[in-house]
């Protein structure tokens, strides 16, 4: 856990009471709502189809058990008792009232929670791994840089007005959860050959109506470095991206448009002139940020406790077991994945209560801390293998054993038309429809790892360009439609999936998804190949055959 | 529209010249840029004080061999969203040494004195009456900054950096 100073949290207090008075102004029209936009979007706070809704910032994902507490606590009072957790490592609130707002905001200042930069033209929450710090095999924690880069990118006098949102995801493992290539900037910590860490640094990947995969600016930036060379792509970005057109504004065009070698020149010409010695982070500073990192007092423990060989005899808890738990970094540990994907949920929804009890569970069993995943789930990082089989109990009563991570039903989705102004189609109902479609567990076990992404528009909130199978409403004569990609995925090894023929209706979805991966069972190699892996083996023709023959 | 600089609402000294209108024999003037780049020597030795009203989208670079001639440089918000002209502020300061008036023009709004003075604006002229009346109070609003800029103001890390050396040399 990173514990903020007296100066973290007058910087969040000093910032609730600036946004309370730009709400007051508002409120007594000394702002127009054309200068207010963008004040309330910096502050988290979007329009949307039936009232404001209100996005809170997660970094890197690290909650502790008082924050979710505080997050429960907002959605009981402010809303309607529930909160919803988003690819971006946010969680999102529907029903607040504006007035309501500052007031919902100072609460969660008290448990250094804000909402700064999660919307609008600026540089937005700083993501990483949800493993972050628990991983086996990572490089070093990649938090203690996601908060070196939260705080620099906190109210950036230089850049707060940018041609348009920015986005930085990093990881430090071989296996990337973090997403970095679908990134504004992606950075991935390694060591060099002397086994000093750094970052490659990959620009211009992001997904929404023209996808690209990101593309490696520079191999190698010493870590005292980042800051100014972060700095550098901003600024020749700010200078020159687009701001003639939204829609080409990101700096994936800018980079597309002028070459990333000639991309790269400019950027290095800038960092050269930068003088980096003010941006240039001393070690001791490194370390200071390090310092105010905990991590569990962890004990010594067997790898094998006899409380998980009992349990092993019942086939439920295995099930779930094999399902949501994973290595740990320390021996007699695991990492728990708490599904937010129940049969018929929408994704990622949360009430006020399971985030109450989550937080209850977090101080039994993993040190009093909770992380947030991109999939929109929950995580406990430091559970002891003995103590799985109650905390599995105790999920299961409040419906989050659901045994179906990184399974079929494990869906990405966007809140749709159902909530967004911006979307043409609705989202939720196609995954509810998909979950009890494919609710069996052996047969979804069958299938194996296989990830779905709605998006209600072309904007791809739900990120459905790198779902293993892509859905994308549309809206055709006033009808949904949703376009269908295959072979689409968000990790190391990301690209954007492959369109397998024209939209279908919506009562179709669901039924050409049955048939996809009806083709893929009947065409992989043996039962290991992942649905993925037979695409890229196959390409899309046997599928789009499977799919159109009957249509 | 009231000019704050110096933190406090002032006359504006300088006259605004339009596109093609005649320059005054002197007195303060601030002139477009491509008026100004036309024949900038015969301007500068012209009697008042010269500065420059520079667009957003052009580079620094034509401007930089005369800024220590000239006694203000006006940068340019078309509209709030628009955030080039920080990063133009900052090189000026930071980089090209400037050290005379730095004028923030057009889309001027309270909410972003803050920036435009970590930035190094120096001058700015307001929008509304109200936002410059309360020019001092918004810039009280922040006193913790995490960006080093060259503006002086001491960042959260490096603070944290003094505290620690005084705590430890108090024990």
């Amino acid at each position: 856990m990173y514990a903020y100073d007296e100066l973290d949290r007058t910087l969040i207090n000093e910032r609730v009471s600036e946004f309370r008075d730009q709400v007051k102004r508002r409120l007594t029209g000394e702002l127009t709502e054309d200068e207010f936009k963008m004040l309330r979007l910096q502050n988290g706070v979007y329009l949307q189809l039936h009232a404001y809704m209100f996005r809170v910032a997660i970094p890197y994902g690290t909650l502790s058990s008082k924050q979710l507490r505080r997050l429960a606590h907002v959605a009981r009072r402010y809303d309607r008792g529930y909160g919803h957790f988003t690819t971006r490592q946010n969680i999102q609130f529907n029903w607040i009232k504006l007035s309501d707002l500052p007031d919902a905001l100072a609460e969660l200042a008290e448990v250094g929670i804000h909402a700064m930069q999660t919307s609008g033209n600026n540089m937005r929450n700083v993501t990483s791994d949800q493993w972050a710090g628990v991983a086996p095999g990572e490089v070093e924690d990649p938090r203690i840089w996601s908060e070196i880069l939260r705080q620099h990118t906190t109210l950036h006098p230089e850049f707060s007005f940018l041609p348009r949102k920015f986005k930085i995801a990093i990881t430090a493992s071989e296996h990337d959860r973090a997403a970095i290539k679908v990134h504004d900037i992606g950075l991935r910590l390694h060591r060099n050959a002397d086994g000093e860490t750094g970052f490659e640094v990959l620009v211009g990947g992001g997904l929404g109506r023209t996808p690209f995969i990101g593309k490696t600016i520079k191999p190698y930036v010493a870590g005292r470095d980042i800051l100014s060379y972060v700095e550098a792509i901003l600024r020749v970005y700010n200078q020159y991206g687009r701001r003639d057109n939204i829609y080409k504004a990101r700096i994936k065009i800018l980079v597309h448009e002028l070459g990333i070698e000639k991309f790269a020149k400019e950027v290095d010409e800038e960092w050269k002139q930068m003088g980096h010695s003010a941006l240039t982070l001393d070690h001791s500073v490194i370390e200071e940020v390090r310092s105010r990192f905990s991590y569990p007092a962890y004990e010594k423990l067997p790898h094998m406790p006899d409380e998980l060989k009992q349990a092993a005899h019942d086939p439920l808890f295995e099930r779930w077991r094999k399902n949501s738990v994973a290595p740990h970094k320390v021996q007699g540990y695991s990492i728990v994945t708490l599904s937010l994907k129940p049969v018929g949920g929408p994704p990622g929804d949360a009430t006020a209560d399971q985030m109450d009890a989550v937080a209850d569970l977090a101080d039994k069993y993993s040190f009093g801390e909770i992380r947030v995943g991109h999939e929109q789930n929950l995580v406990l990082p430091h559970v002891a293998k003995r103590d799985l089989p109650q905390l599995w109990k105790a999920l299961d009563r409040i419906g989050l054993a659901t045994p179906n991570v990184n399974l079929v039903t494990d869906i990405i989705a966007c809140p749709g038309l159902d909530y967004c102004s911006l979307a043409n189609a609705r989202s939720i109902p196609i995954a509810q429809e998909l979950t009890r479609r494919f609710a069996n567990h052996d047969t979804a076990e069958m299938i194996g790892r296989l990830h779905i992404n709605i998006s209600g528009c072309i904007n791809a909130c739900g990120h459905h360009h790198v779902g293993h199978i892509g859905i994308l409403g549309v809206e055709k004569n006033g009808e949904e439609f949703y376009q269908i990609t295959i072979g689409g995925r968000a990790d190391e090894n990301a690209q954007m999936g492959a369109l397998i023929g024209p939209a279908v209706p919506y009562a179709e979805v669901a039924d050409v998804i049955e048939d996809i991966v009806e083709a893929y069972l009947a065409l992989r190699d043996r039962p290991e190949e992942l649905f993925v892996d037979t695409v890229k083996r196959l390409g899309v023709e046997p599928f789009k055959e499977r799919v159109y023959a009957t249509r | 529209m009231p000019l704050v600089k110096n933190g406090r609402i002032t006359t504006d000294l300088f006259v605004h010249i339009a596109e093609g209108a005649e320059l005054p024999g002197d007195g303060a003037i601030l002139v477009p840029a491509a008026r100004f780049l036309e024949d900038p020597e015969a301007m500068l030795r012209r009697p008042g004080k010269l500065g420059v009203i520079w667009p957003n989208n052009r580079n620094l670079d034509d401007l930089v061999p005369y800024l220590d001639r000239l006694a203000a440089v006006a940068l340019v918000f078309p509209s709030f969203r628009d955030g080039r002209a920080y990063s133009q502020a900052r090189l000026l300061r930071e980089r090209h040494g400037y050290d005379g008036e730095l004028r923030a023009t057009g889309q001027v709004l309270r909410d972003q004195f803050v920036f435009m003075s970590r930035a190094g604006f120096d001058a700015f002229e307001v929008k509304k009456d109200a936002d410059a009346d309360a020019f001092a109070e918004t810039m009280k609003r922040y006193s913790v900054f995490y960006q080093p800029t060259g503006d002086g103001r001491v960042t959260a890390l490096n603070r944290r950096m003094q505290l620690r050396h005084s705590e430890s040399a108090g024990q």
